[in-house]
């Protein structure tokens, strides 16, 4: 649960996002992220928010882990937590 | 068993991790014990099998870092109540089998109770806007999800929407583990995105108090391991601090916005976490000014109604609550894998994808 997933941001309106994940496109709310977010940029999404914009150094290494959990099956607890955060956008 | 072989990205520097870890250990002359508070750092440790690399002088225990966890039992019996009620529960997942008085949200569902599962707040009040019936957001998580709470709060939900907060708040609770008579704990390892809400500097106050060090560290196993490298430094040392080991994700201040929003919505309380303590401060509970939306404040909800039962025979058997104080680990339980398995809990820590219970049961546990 406090794993989060990344995403890229496609296109922002005022308070929501539509935020990239692994192809599939979702809308992130934007209310508790402390940071301006633009199309191109990475934040990280907790239940629906994004919680942090990812800085653009760190983007790479972040995605790495994720490619690596989102291998799992339907079984596998990170695997399940990661699809799940995904679940939680609309 | 779906344990996956090790997945490091870079395997060389998880061995010279590993080396350094153990050559740190070996200095101190002594076993040592170290505390992480998060149900993604115990699933990491477990997945990627880090607990074979980590010296055997080494403890490495997993705290109250499953909110379902430690979500009271009576907190579970105002769901199963409302429930009763006919009012809508909108919750996480995790939160239907875990055990009440009596009944769990499940036992609820099961008897016509209508529950919903949720993957974020956002969707409950979604849910809320195309109904007339009552909806209940049963709200679990730490501070990192409670902020999402406090912003569908915020944003003007519809009239039939309201909030059971059963949210916990972190710092608090590692205070007590740290204070707990006989305690071996002599650092904590703090979880990156937890701390992406509360900022670094909220543990230093607490290091300052308890002279317990704190490393915040990623959820990348390689990160583990140099947050345990890191952390065992500081205890050689003898100078406690805290480092932050995550600052792609982490400030010292952390996320001001959010924690405006957070603490706007909530006021911390203390309350009880299950099988741990009361823990000052430790419950978040909605401001007066939010009572339209407390569930608590809408509904009569009667506890006394269940005073009469004994809890299920098993249940006094469990150990949970020592698992999550540290005090012993899920070996140590007589019903672990026997009568309690994932599919027939009878603790909540094998309830949840983040108690220990249930991620030793999946991945295997321990190494011999």
């Amino acid at each position: 649960m406090c794993l989060g997933v990344p995403g890229r941001v496609v296109a922002v309106n005022e308070f929501t996002a539509t935020v990239d994940f692994w192809g599939v496109r979702k809308d992130v709310r934007l209310d508790i992220v402390d940071e301006p977010v633009a199309p191109g940029d990475y934040i990280l999404n907790h239940v629906g928010f994004a919680i942090r914009r990812i800085p653009p150094e760190s983007v790479a290494e972040t995605l790495a882990l994720y490619d690596a959990l989102l291998e799992g099956d339907d079984t596998d607890l990170m695997t399940g937590d990661v699809r799940a955060e995904i679940a939680g956008t609309s | 068993m779906s344990a996956t072989p090790l997945q490091f990205r870079d395997p060389q520097l998880a061995r010279s991790l590993a080396a350094t870890l153990a050559h740190l250990v070996d200095g101190l002359g002594r076993p040592a014990a170290v505390m992480h508070v998060c149900g993604s750092h115990e699933q990491a440790i477990a997945k990627f099998g880090l607990r074979s690399l980590f010296p055997k002088a080494l403890d490495v225990i997993m705290g109250p870092g499953c909110p379902v966890c430690v979500t009271d039992v009576p907190e579970v019996d105002e769901g199963v109540l409302l429930a009763a009620q006919g009012v809508r529960i909108a919750t996480f997942g995790d939160m239907l089998k875990v055990p009440g008085t009596v009944r769990s949200l499940a036992d609820a569902q099961a008897m016509g109770g209508k529950i919903d599962i949720i993957y974020s707040p956002k969707q409950a009040v979604d849910l809320a806007r195309k109904t007339t019936e009552e909806v209940v957001l049963f709200a679990t998580g730490f501070e990192t999800t409670a902020v999402a709470t406090a912003a569908v709060i915020l944003d003007s939900p519809p009239p039939n929407f309201s909030v059971l907060s059963a949210h916990k708040y972190i710092p608090p609770v590692m205070e007590i583990v740290a204070e707990m008579p006989g305690s071996r704990i002599e650092g904590f390892l703090a979880a990156g995105h937890a701390a992406t809400i509360t900022g670094s500097a909220i543990f230093e106050e607490f290091v300052e108090r308890h002279g317990v060090p704190v490393v915040i560290a990623g959820f990348e196993p390689n990160d583990i391991l140099a947050g345990l490298v890191e952390l065992v430094e500081l205890i050689r040392e003898g100078k406690p601090r805290v480092v932050n080991m995550f600052p792609r994700c982490v400030t010292r201040e952390g996320n001001l916005a959010a924690q405006q929003q957070l603490w706007r919505v909530f006021r911390s309380t203390g309350g009880r976490w299950r099988g741990i303590a009361h823990v000052p401060n430790g419950n978040l509970r909605l401001r007066d000014e939010f009572a339209h939306v407390d569930a608590r404040k809408r509904f009569p909800i009667d506890l006394a109604s269940l005073w009469d039962y004994a809890p299920p025979a098993l249940a006094g058997q469990c150990i949970c609550g020592d698992i999550m104080a540290g005090i012993r680990n899920p070996r140590d339980c007589r019903l672990f894998n026997r009568e309690c398995v994932p599919e027939n809990p009878v603790g909540a820590c094998m309830v949840s994808n983040e108690g220990t219970c249930k991620i030793w049961h999946l991945y295997g546990g321990v190494p011999a």
